[in-house]
């Protein structure tokens, strides 16, 4: 286990977002997180990956299982909650942000976690999914980015690249896409941060740091989907896996210089865009230290961009993480500061409140 | 100077001007010193769907209506036997409504050419003769006011602002209205601005002394008090008897309330009330749209919360997948919608009753909800308690369908006695219900059908719901054709059960002999209830009956149903009751349908009523 910059060492310090989730007697198992029901993704779904390594680290939340709760909405990534042994809920299309708002807002005692997907949580759930972000309600999203509509059988997304032919494309999608990143950073979320399927390690990094995160924390997770969108992030992974650090893969590291490949390194520009740079030719000190607490999200924008164009340099880990109050917290004083101020309700005295008259 | 003082037994006033003008405000004012003075009365605003129209315009014009009296009314009255019309326009947009003979008070300062023409009045209306059969009492409202207010330290645009004060003064001197409540609200109200404070008092002084001295008013009227049951009584509007309602309801129950809502005319009322009750408790919840505000509200049920959301019918629309998913989850919610004339964005501000088929029905699949509506402002309170009790009681979606016209009317409530209210205390599932320890979420109460409620931060109770069709018993997903009927059969058995502890269906037929039944749902109660009076008091038998639940009906509608020979069924719309009661009852009923974006005056089902009875009108009559 390592620890996160908060300082939070999993199972033994409460994360910070879980300050006011009961924590578990007894340390729990992966198996305890396994539901009876068969998981039904398609062979060498990326689902598959994601659901091992989030289960085998849920213990490391150190929480009772009964205060979690996972929220979905439609599509593949959204049968998650029927394979984890906790509270759920397999909801609507788009809507889990907004259920999961109104959970989270009234039971500060649970730890809620929203699994979605790129059609789910930016198409039909955009909206939800960028308001829950600006209020920082306290839930962690998973979005899970196979770039194309598996449910239904592979139409484009709202991520899938521009001229994307499938069968609602014949002749190549007309859409630019979205970059899920980026767009939860316009949305000043509090949390931001990316992870790819098959890296269960950095996948649990990210989902450690998420947890140690008072408020809403957004994450993209590079998914696979053999079935209609084979490969979608092979260039990156393969890169990657020959020679660690080697390919497109930038992994964020809070407090180090923002390097990557075979002497490459990311530097802003004048205009505040981020460019790689050789680092032999601007030398070491011109790289960025990357800073996850940075106020203002322009700087992690700034890194989000990087993929552009054709994903050619892609960061993965945590870009953004600052403080700031959750919803429930905010609500939560709103309500105290009320029954401080007039007592708890009396509901006679609300009823005669006003001009009143007596008869007889 | 003592004036003669007249006694009249009700009287309605309907005061008309700019949106600007505070009429809103002086009929309020108006009415909470008719309530203090303990008459029955009943009111009825309306304005304008702009904020600001453009001044001194026709669709500018906003009213307010009070029909009062010494005896137990029931609507806010047809005709005003009293215009007061602060300008050339509020005069126009009323004068159709108001009878010859009829009393109409003008503010002649803004009977200026140009506002003349502003209306289309080619020549002004004071002296061309067209007023002749109205007595007109043309006073100089503005002018007097700042004359009034000359001594005080106030700029003349608020001096002319405190005109409506002056009238108000005039009229509660012409109607002996007591006047402490009104100095105490201006105390209260403009206690940061002692200038503007002490203008408006003196302004309302001079009204009201203006009418004592002025020879244009040669009596002043006094009406009873009505002889109400003993109790204490305030006046309320039906949304906020419904914010109270719902505080009562999360109380009783033992729920903290969620409301998650998106402002909408005209429900955003009930979401300004409960934001103002934290300290009950109440999270209020103001979502990015009206599916995020039931969305918000569901995920807070499913957390242990009372989840309600508030919304008008276009609202409704957006968050009937919600409500499914609410049914299939078998959950409970309160779904409020405050009916306005539509389709589609419709008007606004005016009200309607044309949603109860989308209430049944507006969802995909089988997806049985019940469904109340109040009939009265005051009966809002009830209907929330009872919105409540049966969503908890049966775990499932509940719809309430209030409208504009009660929404924003008012009238007399006598106060509840707190203890009396029913207990509907929730028992959370604590323990396995199944076999080895297991959890079932779908093992139902055998007689309500409800299935266990069991919370995140149980134990042992971990469970998954959502949208698929659930395997009876164990809630997993089921694609199993004989699973999917006998749930689909069950939801539907769970909702038609909840006709057992409804009330029955009361009728009113003093006579005991009547052939014609009355039959109305919602809003309609007063106007209904109204004509019918007329009816019985030119001689006629006729029995009334009211329905608060729609779906499902009361258990004995069938029989009462049965009982009459021809039953009427007023609706304001095109006969959405009706069609259920034929297609359930197979009873030929009569309909009488108006979609004019206002409430049934009672004259005019009067004489439908008397129609029926005279076996004029056999057929459904859809009038324009
Ligand atoms: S369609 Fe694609 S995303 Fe969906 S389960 Fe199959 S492989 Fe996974």
């Amino acid at each position: 286990m390592t620890e996160t910059v908060n300082g939070a060492v999993g199972g033994a310090v409460p994360p910070a977002g879980l300050r006011l989730v009961p924590r578990a007697d007894e340390p729990l198992k992966m198996k305890d997180f396994k539901t009876d029901q068969e998981v039904r993704w398609c062979p060498g779904c990326g689902d598959y990956a994601i659901l091992a390594a989030f289960q085998s680290f849920l213990p490391e939340l150190g929480v009772k299982r009964e205060n979690v709760v996972m929220v979905s909405g439609i599509g593949c990534s959204s049968r998650f909650p029927y394979y984890v042994d906790t509270y759920g809920m397999h909801s609507i299309h788009g809507r889990a942000p907004a259920i999961a708002t109104g959970l989270a807002a009234s039971r500060p005692d649970l730890s809620v976690w929203v699994v979605t997907g790129d059609g789910d949580g930016l198409s039909i759930g955009g909206n939800h999914l960028i308001h829950a972000l600006r209020r920082n309600v306290n839930i962690k999203i998973l979005l899970f980015n196979n770039r194309i509509y598996g449910l239904t059988k592979g139409q484009y997304s709202p991520t899938s690249e521009l001229g994307k032919v499938t069968k609602s494309t014949p002749m190549g999608s007309l859409d630019t896409p979205f970059n899920p990143v980026s767009l939860a950073l316009g949305a000043e979320a509090s949390f931001v941060a990316r992870s790819v399927d098959s890296d269960r390690k950095h996948l649990q990094s990210v989902l450690r740091e998420a947890a140690d995160h008072q408020g809403s924390a957004f994450i993209e997770i590079y998914q696979n989907c053999p079935i209609f969108n084979d490969d979608a992030f092979a260039p990156l992974k393969e890169a990657d896996r020959g020679t660690p650090g080697s390919g497109g893969l930038i992994r964020l590291q809070h407090g180090e210089p923002v390097r990557f490949g075979g002497g490459k390194g990311v530097r802003l520009n004048r205009y505040g865009t981020a460019e790689v740079v050789d680092v032999d030719e601007v030398g070491e000190d011109e790289l960025l230290v990357h800073d996850v607490a940075v106020p203002d999200p322009s700087y992690a924008f700034a890194l989000s961009r990087l993929d552009q164009p054709a994903f050619a340099h892609v960061p993965v880990g945590v870009f953004r993480k600052v403080p700031r109050p959750s919803y429930d917290e905010l609500m939560a004083a709103q309500l105290e500061r009320a029954a401080a101020a007039e007592g708890p309700g009396d509901l006679g005295a609300l009823l005669a409140s006003g001009d009143t008259w007596t008869v007889g | 100077m003592t004036k003669q003082v007249q006694q009249l037994d009700r009287v309605i006033i309907r005061f008309a001007g700019d949106s600007g003008d505070g009429m809103q405000l002086t009929g309020d004012r108006f009415t909470q010193e008719t309530a203090s003075f303990g008459n029955d009365l009943s009111t009825l605003p309306n304005f304008p769907a702009e904020i600001r129209a453009p001044a001194g315009t026709l669709p500018g014009v906003s009213s307010f209506q009070l029909h009062f009296a010494d005896h137990d009314i029931m609507t806010p009255g047809d005709a005003p036997n009293v215009l007061v019309a602060m300008n050339p326009a509020a005069l126009k947009a009323n004068l159709e409504d108001v009878p010859r003979g009829a009393d109409i008070i003008v503010n002649t300062d803004e009977f200026t050419k140009r506002n003349l023409t502003k209306v289309g009045y080619p020549v002004n209306p004071l002296e061309d003769g067209s007023l002749a059969e109205y007595r007109v009492h043309a006073v100089p409202l503005t002018s007097m006011t700042v004359k009034a207010l000359e001594e005080f330290d106030v700029s003349k645009k608020d001096a002319e602002r405190a005109k409506n004060m002056f009238a108000l003064g005039l009229l509660s001197w012409l109607y002996n209205r007591p006047t402490e409540g009104t100095l105490a609200f201006l105390r209260a109200k403009f206690a940061s601005k002692p200038a503007i404070m002490a203008a408006n008092t003196a302004a309302f002084q001079a009204g009201w002394n203006f009418g004592e001295t002025t020879e244009d008013f040669a009596v002043s009227y006094e009406i009873k008090p009505a002889t109400l049951r003993p109790g204490t009584y305030r006046n309320i509007t039906g949304n906020l008897a419904l914010s109270y309602g719902l505080i009562a309801g999360s109380r009783l129950s033992g729920l903290p309330l969620f409301l998650g809502s998106y402002p909408i005319t005209p429900a955003s009322d009930v979401l300004h009330e409960l934001s103002r009750h934290k300290g009950f408790g109440v999270r209020t919840f103001q979502a990015e749209d009206e599916i995020a505000g039931v969305g918000a509200a569901l995920g807070a049920a499913f957390g242990g919360s009372l989840g309600v959301t508030t919304t008008s019918g276009p609202g409704m629309a957006l968050k009937a997948e919600t409500i499914g998913l609410g049914v299939m989850m078998e959950l409970p919610l309160v779904a409020i919608n405050i009916q306005r004339a539509g389709p589609s964005t419709g008007m606004p501000t005016k009200t309607e009753q044309a949603d109860l088929l989308q209430a049944l029905y507006g969802r995909n699949g089988e997806s049985p909800v019940p469904v109340l509506a109040p009939q009265s402002p005051a009966d809002c309170f009830d209907i929330a308690i009872e919105a409540v009790r049966i969503a908890t009681t049966y775990r499932t979606p509940v719809i309430v369908l209030s409208d504009g016209y009660i929404a924003n009317g008012s009238e007399p409530w006598r106060l509840p006695d707190v203890a009396a209210l029913p207990d509907l205390r929730v028992e959370f599932a604590t323990e396995p219900n199944g076999p080895d320890g297991a959890f079932l979420p779908y093992l139902r109460d055998p007689e309500t059908l409800a299935r266990p409620w069991a919370v995140p931060g149980t134990p042992g109770l971990e469970h998954r719901v959502g949208g698929i069709e659930k395997s009876d018993g164990t809630g997993n997903i089921s694609y199993s054709p004989s699973n999917h009927d006998l749930m689909v059969r069950t939801r539907q058995a769970k909702v038609d059960g909840v006709a057992r502890d409804i009330e029955p269906l009361r009728v009113d037929d003093p006579t005991g002999d009547a052939e014609v039944l009355v039959l109305g749902w919602g809003g309609t109660y007063g106007s209904i209830g109204a004509g019918v009076r007329r009816v019985r008091r030119a001689g006629g038998r006729i029995a009334q009956a009211h329905l608060r639940h729609l779906n499902p009906f009361p258990a004995n509608i069938g029989e009462v149903l049965a009982r009459y020979e021809r039953v009427v069924v007023p609706e304001i719309n095109l006969g959405q009751l009706s069609q259920l009661l034929r297609a359930r009852f197979l009873v030929d009923v009569i309909g009488y349908n108006k979609v004019r974006g206002l409430p049934f005056k009672a004259e005019e089902l009067a004489g439908v009523l008397q129609d029926v009875l005279n076996g004029r009108r056999t057929e459904d009559v859809i009038e324009k």
